[in-house]
């Protein structure tokens, strides 16, 4: 499953004093597969733009088209859209509203009409897939959570719609660094074991750099960038101007560069980066 | 849910927006008294002409004003009609068992000519006054009462919260209402219990979020040890100035021209 962007421009209240140009001229493919983070200031357009993704705005221009259909045309339901393009909001814990976790994670199934037992057997995977006992905490109610857990039951309610290509924003906001690694590992192995096509969206590029394949810089509602990590940092004077920054150890290894020590710049780990300072040491000591 | 326009603020440097804002209160209530007092047709001119020459200073595009019109449009039709039925008379025209009277038109056509006149300058009262000035305005003007027991400086500060976060509820709604949406709510179709029903979903997440910032701004107003009332002093003073006193001056000499028609 594809999602193709063709030139989306998106303007928020048009022709009021408050109109405001949200986004513009946005080209963008998505494959069968892809593990892209979108990456950008804070308004610079990605939420936005992801909204487009799944039909809840529709481009003032241009054209979203999934599965070489365009989304806003009769013959496609949009409905059927939002099952396959799953979009997980920022803060999602804040969707939640049923009594219970299970019937929480099982109103996305409902609403696609499915059966009872269709419907707890998905709930039952969802909240396994986000690491979540099912039998100790599908009759909690979501409020009596730890925030971490909450925003995994809502995660889990996106999931069980089984969709085909899983849209996150800003997962990670608002947790401390441990609950930051587990969701981020959660997501890493969803993408593996579940075959999805995943687009995370963050403003921190620590985050994400390390876990994508391919980044997409958005800036100014425009999209100025697109590429392999490795590829996007090596304008890091560009990225910075943008507002956003590099992973800290690519900044030391390029600040080290500027101090004349003959290291490789393209660096996204700590590990490669040990081993490239050490390859270093090791060159000067045999000379 | 954007595109809500009532009460809603249009940010400009016109005399109207810088009248300052107990004079447009004032002279808002002393208009509409107006608009209810004329008995005459003709005497509408008065008012008429007052809110023609306000808009135009305003610098407020009229369709503005003729959207806010625009979602009173049934209730102003309702009043007409109820009004040429209901009203006993001379008979015009008769259906079944109502009757359509030359005084119920008339007094149709005024409710309407009232309704129209009252609504655009209510409204013209809001686009040009931020809500924290129109809140100020109202606490000078009831601080007079405090004496009797009128909490004024409480009120105002609660309408100035209420009216803070009416834009940040409304983005909250459309938020919970889009992250609903992604998981295949439907708020649009079905029969009225439907949709009744489908509104859970919103309105469980909306509450929640409401108390929470409630709770919040609370403790943030506590935190920074807000007490209201006495000698508090604000960073706007309010001040009359001459462009004042020529606006009531003004407003002053179309009503005496308005009730003037009334002994004609």
């Amino acid at each position: 499953m594809s999602i193709d962007v063709r030139n989306v421009t998106h303007i928020y209240m048009p022709n009021t004093p408050f109109e405001s140009i949200a986004i513009k001229d946005v080209n963008w493919t998505i494959n069968d597969g892809d593990f892209w983070g979108l990456i950008g200031h804070t308004g610079s357009g990605k939420s936005t733009l992801i909204q487009h993704l799944n039909g809840l705005l529709k481009p003032t221009s241009g054209e979203i088209i999934i599965d070489g259909k365009n989304i806003h045309s009769k013959e496609v339901s949009l409905k059927a859209i939002r099952q396959k393009v799953g979009l997980v909001f920022q803060y999602p814990e804040h969707q939640l509203f049923e009594e219970t976790v299970e019937q929480d994670v099982a109103f996305g199934p409902r609403n696609m009409g499915l059966p009872d037992e269709e419907i707890s057997k998905r709930v039952k995977e969802a909240l396994e897939l986000v690491g979540l006992p099912y039998e100790q905490i599908k009759d909690k109610s979501p409020f009596e959570l730890s925030g971490g857990q909450m925003r995994r039951v809502a995660i889990a309610g996106v999931l069980a719609m089984k969709p085909k290509i899983l849209i996150l924003d800003e997962p990670t906001a608002g947790l401390d660094p441990r609950g930051r690694d587990e969701i981020l590992e959660e997501i890493i192995n969803l993408k593996k074991n579940q075959n999805l096509t995943v687009i995370l969206v963050s403003h921190s590029m620590e985050d994400i750099a390390k876990i994508v394949d391919k980044l997409a810089v958005m800036y100014k509602g425009q999209m100025v960038s697109q590429g392999t990590p490795r590829e996007i940092f090596k304008d890091y004077q560009g990225l910075v101007e943008k507002g956003l920054g590099i992973p800290q150890v690519t900044e030391l290894m390029i600040k080290l560069k500027a101090k004349g020590k003959n290291v490789s710049t393209d660096i996204l780990t700590v590990e490669e980066a040990r081993e490239e300072i050490l390859k270093h040491i090791r060159g000067k000591g045999l000379a | 849910m954007r595109e809500i326009t009532i009460g809603q603020y249009i940010p400009g440097n016109s005399v109207v927006h810088r009248l300052d804002p107990r004079t447009k209160i004032i002279i808002t209530l002393a208009y509409m008294i107006l608009l209810f007092a004329l008995n005459k047709f003709y005497g509408y001119i008065f008012p008429v002409a007052f809110l023609l020459i306000a808009v135009t200073l305003s610098r407020i595009p009229a369709r503005y004003l003729l959207k806010g019109l625009k979602p009173l449009i049934f209730i102003i039709a309702l009043t007409f009609i109820l009004n040429s039925f209901m009203i006993k008379g001379r008979v015009i025209y008769e259906i079944g068992p109502l009757d359509i009277t030359y005084e119920g038109l008339s007094q149709g056509a005024f409710m309407t000519i009232r309704l129209i006149l009252l609504i655009t300058g209510t409204s013209l009262l809001t686009l040009t006054t931020s809500p924290i000035s129109l809140t100020d305005g109202i606490e000078r003007l009831l601080s007079p009462f405090k004496k009797i027991g009128v909490p004024a400086h409480e009120l105002a500060m609660m309408m100035t919260i209420a009216l803070r976060f009416i834009p940040t509820l409304l983005e909250e709604t459309d938020k919970i209402m889009k992250a609903q949406m992604a998981r295949g709510a439907d708020f649009e179709s079905g029969n009225l219990i439907n949709r009744a029903k489908n509104l859970v979903p919103l309105l469980v997440p909306l509450f929640i979020s409401a108390f929470r910032r409630a709770d919040d701004l609370a403790m943030a107003m506590e935190a920074r040890c807000y007490r209201g009332g006495d000698n508090r002093t604000r960073l706007k003073e309010l001040k009359m100035t001459f462009i004042d006193m020529a606006t009531f001056a003004v407003f002053a000499l179309f009503a005496i021209g308005g009730i003037a028609t009334r002994f004609m």
